[in-house]
């Protein structure tokens, strides 16, 4: 190179959305040779989404990049891999049927006589793995049959086998800590003092202290600031990606605490590796919050109270008894009455090719006349009055929900539940992808229905959302309570504090999720 | 050592099953018939499976990468007419002959894997779409059974080592003594291994064959990984269409007529469909392979065998009746997808269930 201080990878103005959402605007990026580049950002930030340009996943709306100062368009991961850009990947792109050798050389892999050489790939699967501190893992082993420590540790080694130039980190060593972490540092430290940019994406701000030297914060899609490390301060940093204006469009709280009486105790609710040694409780008429990054187990955690995943540990007792519940179909039986509103609206909330109407009785058909036939005529006015009370925009009630706005759908969804009379009600996520009219009506319906003695349990990616509708928030962090806020605590800096697991100055460090420290 | 062989033994505990199911019913074939274990019996044997051997190697390649061909059979049958119409005359015909077999079955394969691939289409809607185009450019060839296939050709590869020498006039006919131990060797036999030894196991030691694999286990991955998927599933298609032919070419051979006759076209899909899946390739692509094909299309053929020699005088009087060998035939199939639906069990996250 001929100018030390000259940008190994630049992005300029790139932009890009989807379906009108912009997921990044007009980005501005530059990583230089021999750095280790921290990317900063709560979810949505457009993170993620910047990693998958860069290596060839996805291609940008507007907006140029260039390697090495020269341009560059990849049309797939293949091609920028050629190019030296290398990823890897939060979801992981390991082939769950093919072995650790295979999956480690499965791009120009060593050959004999033109064939794949088995032998020669597994003493570079071998050596691979001994630099990422694996020296154990048979390369035979199928991908499939490995925890996800150990997967994360292969997919390193498969991108330190590529020679990387440009090596991106998105997430990829969430499920290390420890040696194995220090190792994985370790080698990351040598790949760019051999002149490599390696960009790395965590949720630990630990983790970024230690390791990057440059960071750059996204907010919003956009890029925000780019700074030496060590130059600023966690509490300056989560500000950054904070930094937007609350607006009014949230209920009013009750004034103050009140004691609940309690609809659902959870204690010591564990699963696989996911979820760890939770307990909580929830009263009736509260609305408690579930707080933290993407990923860290709020999700698994509906499921598991939804009775949805399998060899769940701990016990779950509704109004004083303790139950088993074992699927949806228990879960809204009337002595439970707990409803889930689902992730994704599309696949598991709705069934897109039927009617409004038809949507909106589906869970409970059982419940409108005693006989075995459905009784039409009280099902429908039961319909037309969740669609009042809901302010359903729809003309017709037999039209496909597939012809309503996305706002409209939610609303199906959540009258579909509350068809159920639920007494326990879990959201996950219910508000993502809606206009901001439509959400003020959800926030005031969660509202009423804790009013009116509901225990909900609300999933949310955005901040506001639970400083906003919560009395109380949980904030998950790898699978376990990092904190618990109430009342004037819930702010945004709590919550992000908690979430990226530091203590910030003038606040309380937040405990430490059970067990995240002890994994072997 | 002991956990690579633990762990090779769990990954291929479907083909161990087909294998052991082989075994046991072709093992209670031997023992009814008078003839059983005779060279002459293994020769009738081995040539009545091998077409079917390769309709499910052709199977198997497709459903690797998690799709399915439907027009097997179909292109057997229109490679089967063709091989009527031009396996005729001098040697150097006949080698063209071949030759034009092999490659009409490849184009087809390959025009499946273009559907499929730049056509986007559902692997089951293109090659039943395709599958009826290949019977009816089988009927045009052949509007009536017919034809005559090359008598010394035929000869040559559908009995034994000795005949096969006797036609070639080498080995003095076949009567050299130093022949004599592998002249009962049933040509047939030679052929399933030179098809899995110069043909699959050099595409599985391909980046392509890999790629198969990779692509059936999780496309995503193989995506993200920088495999050419396109070209992986094209090849998948293309190889089918080559064991195809060689299925069409050998029925020409064994019969010596051609025959558009397309209920036999799509017994022959189903029945390679079974076979992949007792020979434990699973149905969701990404595991499994050729040879577990080979002993599941042998376990469906032992199981008709079976019952041409159950004698209603024995312990297995009952199983005489010729009309039950569809239902069992049924029950091992289902017992073989059972067994591949184990995995349900182990599933934590019911949602994975539909996924």
């Amino acid at each position: 190179m001929t100018d030390a201080t000259a940008p190994l990878l630049e992005l300029r103005d790139v932009s890009k959305s989807y379906g009108g959402v912009h997921a990044l605007r007009n980005v501005d990026f530059a990583g230089r040779a021999g750095s280790i580049h921290a990317v900063l950002g709560e979810n949505g930030a457009g993170k993620s989404t910047l990693m998958k340009i860069v290596s060839g996943v996805i291609r940008p709306d507007t907006g140029e990049m260039r390697l090495d100062g020269r341009p560059v368009a990849f049309a797939s991961p293949r091609e920028a891999v050629a190019a030296g850009v290398v990823c890897v990947f939060q979801e992981l792109s390991l082939v769950p049927d093919l072995s650790v050798a295979d999956n480690i050389c499965i791009t120009d892999p060593p050959r004999r006589f033109g064939l794949i050489d088995r032998r020669a790939q597994r003493r570079v699967a071998a050596a691979l793995l001994d630099r990422v501190g694996c020296p154990g893992l048979d390369p035979r082993t199928r991908v499939k049959d490995l925890p996800l420590a150990q997967r994360q540790l292969v997919e390193i080694a498969k991108a330190l086998g590529r020679n990387p130039r440009v090596l991106v980190v998105d997430e990829g060593a969430s499920a290390l800590s420890g040696a194995e972490l220090a190792r994985v540092f370790a080698v990351l430290r040598e790949v760019r003092d051999g002149g490599a940019l390696v960009i790395y994406i965590s949720h630990r701000m630990n983790e970024i202290r230690e390791l990057a030297d440059r960071c750059s914060v996204f907010r919003n899609g956009r890029h925000v600031e780019t700074f030496d490390a060590h130059t600023r301060g966690h509490d300056d940093i989560i500000r950054m990606m904070i930094g937007r204006e609350m607006t009014g469009v949230f209920p009013a709280k009750p004034a103050a605490p009140r004691d609940y009486p309690p609809a659902i105790r959870v204690d010591h609710l564990s699963w696989d590796d996911r979820l760890r040694d939770i307990g909580f409780t929830i009263g009736k008429g509260e609305i408690v919050g579930l707080g933290g990054l993407d990923g860290q187990g709020q999700r698994e955690l509906l499921l598991a109270l939804f009775g949805v995943l399998r060899g769940v540990e701990g016990t779950v007792a509704i109004d004083g008894r303790p139950r088993r519940i074992d699927g949806p179909a228990a879960a809204k039986a009337p002595d439970i009455a707990m409803a889930l509103i689902p992730e994704d609206r599309k696949t598991e909330g709705l069934v897109l090719a039927m009617s409004v109407a038809d949507n909106i009785a589906l869970s409970s058909l059982g419940g409108h006349g005693g006989g075995i036939l459905i009784d039409r005529a009280r099902l429908e006015s039961d319909v037309e009055s969740m669609v009042r009370s809901l302010q359903i925009k729809v003309g017709d009630v037999n039209r496909a929900v597939a012809t309503l706005s996305g706002g409209n759908q939610q609303k199906v969804v959540l009258a579909k539940w509350l068809m159920t009379k639920p007494r326990i009600l879990l959201l996950n996520d219910p508000t993502r992808g809606i206009d901001v009219g439509t959400k003020q009506e959800i926030y005031a319906l969660l509202r009423r229905l804790a009013d009116e003695g509901v225990a909900i349990l609300l999933f949310s990616t955005d901040l506001a959302e639970l400083i906003g509708c919560c009395d109380r928030v949980l904030v998950l962090y790898r699978g376990g309570i990092a904190r618990e806020l109430a009342g004037d605590d819930i702010t945004e800096m709590n919550i992000l504090g908690s979430a990226f697991d530091v203590a910030l100055t003038g606040s309380p460090g937040p405990a430490r999720a059970a067990g995240a420290e002890v994994r072997p | 050592m002991t956990r690579g062989l633990r762990a090779a033994l769990s990954r291929n505990l479907g083909l161990l099953l087909a294998v052991g199911l082989f075994a046991a019913l072709y093992g209670l074939y031997s023992a009814q018939h008078p003839r059983g274990g005779s060279a002459a019996l293994l020769v009738q044997n081995s040539n009545e499976s091998f077409a079917l051997i390769l309709a499910a190697m052709a199977q198997t390649v497709p459903v690797l990468t998690g799709g399915l061909d439907l027009s097997v059979g179909p292109l057997m049958t229109l490679v089967n007419c063709l091989a009527s119409r031009v396996l005729s005359g001098g040697p150097v015909e006949l080698a063209f002959g071949i030759l034009a077999c092999l490659a009409a079955g490849t184009l087809g394969g390959l025009v499946n894997g273009c559907l499929v691939v730049y056509g986007r289409m559902q692997p089951i809607i293109a090659t039943l779409a395709t599958g009826a185009v290949y019977i009816g450019i089988a009927l045009f060839l052949r509007p009536t059974p017919g034809g005559a296939v090359n008598a010394d050709l035929s000869a040559m590869l559908t009995y034994d080592l000795a005949e096969t020498a006797a036609v070639l006039g080498v080995f003095d006919g076949g009567q050299a003594a130093w022949f004599q131990p592998f002249a009962p060797i049933p040509v047939p036999l030679l052929l399933v291994l030179a098809v899995l030894l110069f043909v699959w196991v050099p595409f599985r030691g391909t980046e392509m064959g890999r790629g198969c694999y990779a692509v059936g286990s999780s496309e995503g991955s193989a995506y993200l990984s920088g495999i050419d998927v396109d070209r992986s599933r094209l090849a998948a298609y293309t190889l089918a269409g080559l064991f195809a032919a060689m299925a069409g070419l050998y029925l020409a051979l064994q019969t010596g007529t051609g025959n558009a006759d397309a209920p036999q076209a799509g017994a022959y899909t189903l029945n390679s469909i079974a076979a992949v899946v007792i020979g434990g390739t699973s149905l969701f692509g990404g595991s499994g392979g050729v040879v577990g094909s080979l002993f599941g299309a042998l376990v469906l053929r032992s199981i008709s065998f079976n019952f041409r020699v159950f004698d209603e005088a024995s312990w297995l009087g009952a199983l005489a009746d010729p009309l039950l060998q569809p239902l069992f035939e049924g029950m091992v199939l289902l017992i073989a997808v059972s067994l591949g639906a184990a995995r349900a069990l182990r599933i934590r996250n019911r949602l994975q269930l539909f996924g």
